[in-house]
Formats: structure tokens, C-alpha cells, sequence
């Protein structure tokens, strides 16, 4: 029987906070950086849920999000580049819906049983933006998670599910919309979140005879905390069936939302587990995993965990909003697409040569070696999941940068190679020479419509 | 292959002054250094066989022909960084040494003052990907002297006390030149507490930006002393061209810099010079930042690797020193016009080989090194010049 094999989950470092001067809530709100987005977030969770597994064995990549950086040109064709997996596989995006992340699920499960993929991975990640301070924004956060699918090696099966499709208006933005828009309250909920969302979980259940006693660990939706609660009761769920919905911690992640809970849910989980997944949008999705022992023999990874821990506040809220600013504007001509194009393989993928007489890795990559001098005899080798040190660094106050002063390392990769990047996600002590360091795809930034993509350093998450 | 050591001889110079010349193009620029020149070494511009022309801004050699009226004379534009005088200069001995030419001109000029950026930008580049990080020169020269600190454990405190000694000495030297763009001197606690560019340089320890032009009248050995009787000598030519190699080699330390290294070599090898730091009496190096010419001093075999520190500190490299290094004030004073510094190095050295140099004249100048450096710590391009006075 499918199921999941693998997870991964990414949340940004930073936190608004009772201490950011301008906006100081008493709860923690993960804010992206402003050279995050969908699509950065969700090749970090991948990276996250492909470690310890082989890249080439996943047959298809989906992008689930509705927060697409693009209007017309596929997301999921460059998270798959940047995981650095196969070409020959399926890429799909699935947008829209807060629902994007179980939708997504569900075609990667119909694609395995239809036996036209063995494995697909999953990503979801969204950066949706409400009024600041509103009760929106406060229940809000930007992240993502990464699921691999498949049917060998299953540590959570996939029993069932079940879904609903509603025509409802009740969280929505049209084009051009930066935040989102709602309507009364009470109606939104009532006949929106609070009878939609019981409808699936309990078709579910009925499908498979099942009562909610039987359930070990519950992840699902809510849009914020008291309607969560609201639902668990609802449910008949008692408090410790609830996975804890983060809120004040990581919060409402949108499309991401219900496979983040379900990765933290993950992570705890025993063998014979019985998890209940749900999702909300345009209707709902509910399924049943059950978790085997295959779950004890997984490869350590971070997802949700790791990354609520690593975290840092934001000082002031103006910075927060510089960010959002910033991610926004677009300066300057359009990079050479054909030259970006030209250099996929070592802008995307981060690959480097390593010479077949003398062993040198150089990137980028180089026909002829730099040591031995022989010419066309090289391989190549993926960087960009490669532990690093920081070989020296510069500090430039004077760079019409986002981020000053623009930190610039010499970055030595462990096994070999090196390169230079600029350093994101810093504080100043963390850029020294000899400091630990690894690699994150960020957005430099937009120009001409194009949003270019690279890879920065960042001070290890863990 | 043959060494250059005493085929070509210079016997005229000229250097404009530098600085921010609002009401001065380029070519008044060119005017003002090749006439001074030309008057120099007695000659009028029909005299002049050929000619070599430093410009990073302009291309073709034609603007070099408009700016002195030469008629169809060959005329070859040369670009190579912040290398691009030296680099034209050699090429101009070698054509002399060939014997293809007897008499030639050597002429850089730069207006950066026209852009209206107060420090170098790293200049325009062709259509790209554009996800290689902007690194303007700051930033990439402080790869180095954040890497020396760490290799040679010095604090920060102690480091930037260090460069600030390398900038005071500068600023006092360019005090003593009327043809400087700075002419003051600068204190230590100045230097130190600077507003910083680039972790960890501060605003001393950066060159400035300006106008300028420098020219040399080449003539061959054996016809020289029909020119003038203080002609110097050509000893020695290095030009090295890197190659990435400090990106692409995981293990280069950024403590030093492989093109100078071979540069010297090449130069010193030509010249005869065994033991540089006895023999050679007096430099010119390109000090586009502080660190840079630290490192200059142990790349140039001047000091023992990891111990310039030690020569600073005991002021060996004043002008009261035993090597004097930028007598004249350095890029520090002079600011940098990319395709003149090169030859604006040359000048001060020959006026010191002539006892010219007024205030700041060298008791023993016999043997003089100019040291020009274009790039960044990694990939350079460095030319560098040994002249000596005639026997």
C-alpha cells in the first residue's frame, strides 16, 4: 500500500515578536526573509525530505501553493531543478486553494496506484500576507513542507480518504489582491470552516467504520486558534489527539498548513500510529495514515521541529516590511535569459566538476582542471547539499543591498570545491572565518519579470 | 626569449595633475602629460614613431591620435584593468627592444570623475545571468585582509592599526606632491575610526577616484644619451595573468597573491636581482587599498611572509626607511585613473632616479620598482617595471 516514505518541512528563521518595536504581540510569527518565497521554501523542505534518499528515483514533482511567484510559468519545474532531480519527470503545480498541499497528495497517490510513478514528491509552502497586526496576520506564518510518496519502504500508509468540493467565498484574493479579503465573520465560519471541514473528516470515518476514539493523532487546518479548538471538540476529539497547531509559534501556513501538522505529528509518531489528516479550501480532504515500523529506521531529518527551534526575533517591524517591500520590487533589465539558461545545471542545481585525474572540484564548472590541466575529463557533483565553511568574508556597508551591510563569503565545501556567495539570514557574529555554514536557493531578485534565482550561505539551521 | 635589461631607456616624462578636474576632458588630460613630455625629452609630437594608449573608458587608439595631432602613426590601445599602463609600457620596450621602432610614445588617461560615483563600481559588464553576487573592489580586497587577520591572529584593533600606518604614511608622502589629488596628512585615529566601506576597510584605507593622465617618451639604449643625460633604464618587465585560479582552487589562502609573486619574479629575474629587499631602493605600488599593499610588501619579497607587521611597525617602508614604498603618495593620494596610474608610478620613479623629487627625494635611488595591480584576490592581472639610472 502507497503512503509517505519520507518528510521534510522548512520555516523561516526570523520571528516577529513581543520584542519587534512596532508590532510586539505576545506570540512568534515566522516572517520569510525578503529573498524568500513559495518556491525558495519549498526547494528547502525538498531538500529537507530528500535527504538520505535517492534523487533519481523520484518520478514527478508537485508545487502545491497560493502564493505561485509566477502568473504563467511553472513553479515545480524549478523546485525540481534546484532538489536537483531527474528531467524526465512529471512537474505540476496545484494552486489556488488553501487545499493545494492535500490535493496535491491525493494526485501523487492516484498517480502511484495508476503505476505511472513509483515516487513523487510533494512540496507545499505559501507567504500569504494580511493587514499587519490584524487577527489574520497574527495567526499567520510562511513555510513549507515536503512529503516523498511512495510504495516501498512506507513509513505512514495512506489508507483512505475522503473529499468534499464547496463553492464558498469566504478567504479569497483576486489578482492584484496583496491581502487577503473576507467576509462577516460568522459567516464564514459557520457555514464555511465549521461544516465543511466535519463533512470530509466524517465521510472519512464512516468509510472505514471507524470512530473518533480510534484516532491517535489528529492534523488538521484551522484558521486560527479558537476556531481549531472549536473543531477538535467538534470532532469529539479529546486534547491529547490534537496535534498542536503551532499557533503563536509557526501558525496558520496556508497550503502548507495541514502537511506541516502532519510532519510535526510525524516526528513523534509510533509504529501502528493511526493519524488523521484534514485540509480546508474550496471544500475539504481527509485521510487515514497509519504509521509502521519502517518509521524507527528513518534517517534523521529536521522538518517542523528543527525549525521551530532555530529561530531568531526580528528586532524592529520595519524591517519586516522593508522585506515584504523588497520582495516585491522589481530593478533593473532582465537577466540574459539565455545566459541563465545556458548555466542551468551550476545556477540551479549548484553543480560543480570534480576532475577525473586529480580529484580538484571546481566550481563553477570548468572544461579544463585548474590543477592538472586536463581537458573534458570531469564529473559532475551536486553542491549545494554539501556542509561548508566559511573560508573568509566581506562586510559591504556601501552595496545598495536589502540586507547591510551585504555579507560576501569565500565558502569551502566540505569534501572539496569552493565558491562565492553572499551570506543571508546573518547576524554579523555568525560571518567569520572558519564559521559553519550551508547552502539556501533564495530569490536575488526580480527584474524585468524575471525573478532570478541562486543559491546564498546561511549559518547552519542545525 | 631575451631580457629586456638595458635595450630601451625612457628620456622624457609627463604626469597631469590628478585630481577632480571638473573643466578638463580627456583629451586636455593627454595634452597636459604628453607635452609635458615631449618637452622633456625635447622632441615635437612628428617625432613620435608609435605610440602605446591606456584607456579602460575608450577604445581604439584613436582618441590618443586626436588628442596630440599624430598623423597616421601606428597607435595601439591597450586595456588590462588596473594593469593597463604598466602593460602598455612593456608592450611599447618591447617594440623599441625589437628594434622596430626607435622613439615611441606611452600615454594613459582616465576621467572617472564623469560618473558621478565617488568609488570604483566595478564597471559595466556584458548581458548575463546576473546571479553572480556584486562584489565592488572593497569588498573583494577585504576577502584578504579578513583572511591575514585570522592566518596571522591579529584583532581587529590590532589589524586596522596596521592599516592605518600603511595610510598616515601615504597621506604624508602625497603632502609633499603639488601633483597629488590629496595633499594633507591624516592621523592615525583618523584612519582607524573612519566610517567603514567594507569590513574590515574603512574609508582611509580605500583609494580615491579622480582624473589624471601620465605619458613616457621610449627610446632605444644606444640613442637615449642623444635626448638628455639623466635617461633611465629599462632592467626588467613582469606581466602576470591569472586566471580565476583563487575561486577555482579550493586551497589558495587569500593571503597573498600569486600574480605578483610571478610578476617579481620575472622582473627581478631580468634585472639581476637576487635579494630584493637589499637591492631594490625605492617602489611604487598599487595601493588601491590598504591590505593590498601590506601584502604587497611580502609578495614583492620586501618582507618574510606573515611578517610585514614588523617592517611597518619599524618604518622601513617611509620615506626615512630602508625601501621606501610610495614616495609620491600612492593610488591613496593620487586616486586611481585606471589607464594612467601605471605610468604615474613610472614618473615618480624616474624623477627620483634623476634627484627630482624635491621634499621627497630618496638619499639612494639608483633602482626602482613600479608594481601595478588590476583585479580582484583571485584572478589578477599585475605588471610590474625595474628601472635603474644609467652606468
Amino acid at each position: 500500500m502507497a503512503g509517505i516514505v519520507s518528510y521534510g518541512a522548512w520555516i523561516p528563521r526570523y520571528r516577529l515578536g513581543k520584542e519587534t518595536a512596532g508590532w510586539g504581540l505576545p506570540i512568534e510569527r515566522p516572517v520569510a526573509n525578503f529573498d524568500e518565497d513559495s518556491i525558495t521554501m519549498a526547494v528547502a523542505a525538498g531538500m529537507d525530505c530528500i535527504s538520505g534518499f535517492e534523487r533519481d528515483a523520484v518520478d514527478a514533482l508537485l508545487f502545491a501553493t497560493t502564493t505561485p511567484p509566477y502568473t504563467e510559468k511553472q513553479g515545480a519545474a524549478t523546485v525540481a531543478a534546484a532538489v536537483d532531480l531527474r528531467r524526465n519527470i512529471l512537474t505540476n503545480d496545484t494552486t489556488n486553494s488553501l487545499r493545494a498541499g492535500t490535493l496535491a497528495l491525493r494526485s501523487a497517490l492516484d498517480a502511484i496506484a495508476a503505476g505511472s510513478a513509483k515516487q513523487v514528491m510533494v512540496t507545499a509552502a505559501d507567504c500569504r500576507m494580511a493587514a499587519p497586526r490584524s487577527e489574520l496576520d497574527q495567526a499567520f506564518g510562511d513555510g513549507a513542507a515536503a512529503l516523498l510518496l511512495g510504495d516501498n519502504g512506507v513509513i505512514a500508509k495512506v489508507i483512505d480518504s475522503y473529499s468534499v468540493s464547496e463553492q464558498i467565498t469566504d478567504f479569497w484574493r483576486a489578482e492584484g489582491d496583496d491581502f487577503i479579503r473576507t467576509w462577516e465573520d460568522r459567516f464564514v465560519f459557520e457555514t464555511g470552516y465549521l461544516k465543511v471541514l466535519p463533512e470530509a473528516v466524517t465521510g472519512l470515518l464512516r468509510k472505514l467504520k471507524l470512530k473518533p476514539q480510534d484516532i491517535t493523532k489528529a492534523a488538521f487546518y484551522g484558521p486560527n486558534p479558537r476556531r481549531h479548538g472549536e473543531m477538535a471538540r467538534m470532532l469529539g476529539l479529546k486534547p491529547e489527539q490534537v496535534q498542536d497547531p503551532l499557533f503563536g509559534k509557526m501558525g496558520n501556513t496556508g497550503a502548507a498548513y495541514a502537511l506541516m501538522l502532519l510532519v510535526a505529528a510525524l516526528q513523534e509518531a509510533k509504529p501502528g500510529n493511526k493519524i488523521l489528516l484534514a485540509s480546508y479550501g474550496d471544500g475539504a480532504d481527509a485521510y487515514l495514515l497509519e504509521v509502521t515500523g519502517e518509521i524507527e529506521k528513518l534517517s534523521p531529518r529536521r522538518g517542523v521541529k528543527t525549525h521551530l527551534e532555530s529561530k531568531r526575533t526580528l528586532p524592529d517591524f520595519g524591517t519586516c516590511l522593508r522585506w515584504r517591500d523588497a520582495r516585491k520590487r522589481t530593478e533593473g533589465p532582465p537577466p540574459s535569459v539565455s545566459a541563465r539558461w545556458r548555466e542551468r545545471e551550476e545556477i540551479d542545481r549548484l553543480h560543480g566538476t570534480k576532475c577525473k585525474s586529480c580529484g580538484l572540484i571546481q566550481y563553477p564548472p570548468q572544461r579544463v582542471c585548474s590543477r592538472c590541466h586536463t581537458k573534458d575529463s570531469w564529473e559532475s557533483v551536486r553542491l549545494s547539499d554539501k556542509k561548508s565553511k566559511i573560508f573568509t568574508f566581506s562586510l559591504d556597508y556601501v552595496a545598495p543591498s536589502v540586507d547591510i551591510p551585504l555579507a560576501i563569503t569565500i565558502i569551502n565545501f566540505d569534501g572539496g570545491g569552493r565558491g562565492l556567495f553572499m551570506m543571508t539570514d546573518r547576524e554579523l557574529p555568525e560571518v567569520r572565518c572558519e564559521a559553519p555554514a550551508e547552502m539556501s536557493f533564495r530569490k536575488l531578485r526580480s527584474a524585468g519579470g524575471v525573478h532570478n534565482y541562486f543559491w546564498k550561505s546561511i549559518p547552519p539551521r542545525a | 626569449m631575451q631580457s629586456i635589461k638595458d635595450r630601451v631607456a625612457i628620456v622624457g616624462m609627463g604626469c597631469s595633475k590628478f585630481g577632480e578636474r571638473w573643466d578638463t576632458a580627456s583629451d586636455d588630460l593627454l595634452v597636459e602629460s604628453c607635452y609635458e613630455a615631449f618637452e622633456d625629452a625635447g622632441i615635437e609630437s612628428k617625432d613620435i614613431q608609435a605610440a602605446w594608449f591606456g584607456s579602460t573608458q575608450q577604445s581604439t587608439g584613436q582618441p590618443l591620435a586626436q588628442a596630440i595631432k599624430t598623423e597616421y602613426i601606428p597607435i595601439t590601445r591597450i586595456e588590462n584593468a588596473c594593469a593597463t599602463a604598466s602593460d602598455a609600457l612593456m608592450n611599447a620596450c618591447n617594440a623599441v627592444a625589437a628594434g622596430i621602432y626607435d622613439l615611441v610614445l606611452v600615454a594613459g588617461v582616465e576621467k572617472l570623475k564623469d560618473s558621478g560615483v565617488g568609488f570604483l563600481t566595478g564597471g559595466g559588464a556584458p548581458p548575463s545571468s546576473q546571479v553572480t553576487p556584486p562584489v565592488p573592489p572593497p569588498a573583494q580586497f577585504a576577502l584578504a585582509a579578513n583572511r591575514y587577520f585570522h592566518r596571522y591572529g591579529l584583532s581587529f584593533q590590532e589589524g586596522k592599526r596596521l592599516l592605518a600606518m600603511i595610510d598616515v604614511k601615504n597621506h604624508h608622502n602625497g603632502s609633499l606632491n603639488p601633483k597629488a589629488h590629496f595633499q594633507r596628512e591624516i592621523t592615525l585615529e583618523q584612519a582607524i575610526n573612519a566610517p567603514m566601506m567594507a569590513y574590515p576597510l574603512g574609508l582611509f584605507d580605500c583609494c580615491g577616484v579622480s582624473d589624471g593622465s601620465a605619458a613616457a617618451v621610449v627610446a632605444r639604449a644606444d640613442l637615449a644619451k642623444s635626448f638628455r643625460k639623466d635617461y633611465i633604464l629599462c632592467k626588467g618587465f613582469g606581466l602576470a595573468v591569472g586566471g580565476q585560479q583563487g575561486q577555482l582552487r579550493d586551497y589558495y589562502d587569500f593571503t597573498h597573491f600569486d600574480e605578483t609573486v610571478n610578476a617579481a619574479r620575472m622582473a627581478y629575474e631580468q634585472a639581476g636581482i637576487k635579494n630584493p629587499r637589499e637591492e631594490v631602493d625605492l617602489a611604487e605600488v598599487h595601493d588601491c587599498f590598504s591590505i593590498t599593499e601590506l601584502i604587497i610588501y611580502e609578495d614583492m619579497g620586501w618582507s618574510a611572509t606573515g611578517k610585514a607587521k614588523d617592517d611597518i611597525e619599524s618604518g622601513f617602508f617611509t620615506l626615512e626607511g630602508g625601501l621606501p614604498v610610495n614616495p609620491d603618495g600612492g593610488l591613496k593620494c593620487f586616486g586611481h585613473p585606471i589607464g594612467a596610474s601605471g605610468l604615474r608610478m613610472v614618473y615618480e620613479v624616474y624623477k627620483q632616479l634623476q634627484g627630482k623629487a624635491g621634499p621627497r627625494q630618496i638619499k639612494k635611488a639608483d633602482i626602482g620598482v613600479t608594481h601595478n595591480l588590476g583585479g580582484r584576490p583571485g584572478s589578477f592581472t599585475c605588471g610590474i617595471s625595474i628601472w635603474g639610472r644609467r652606468d
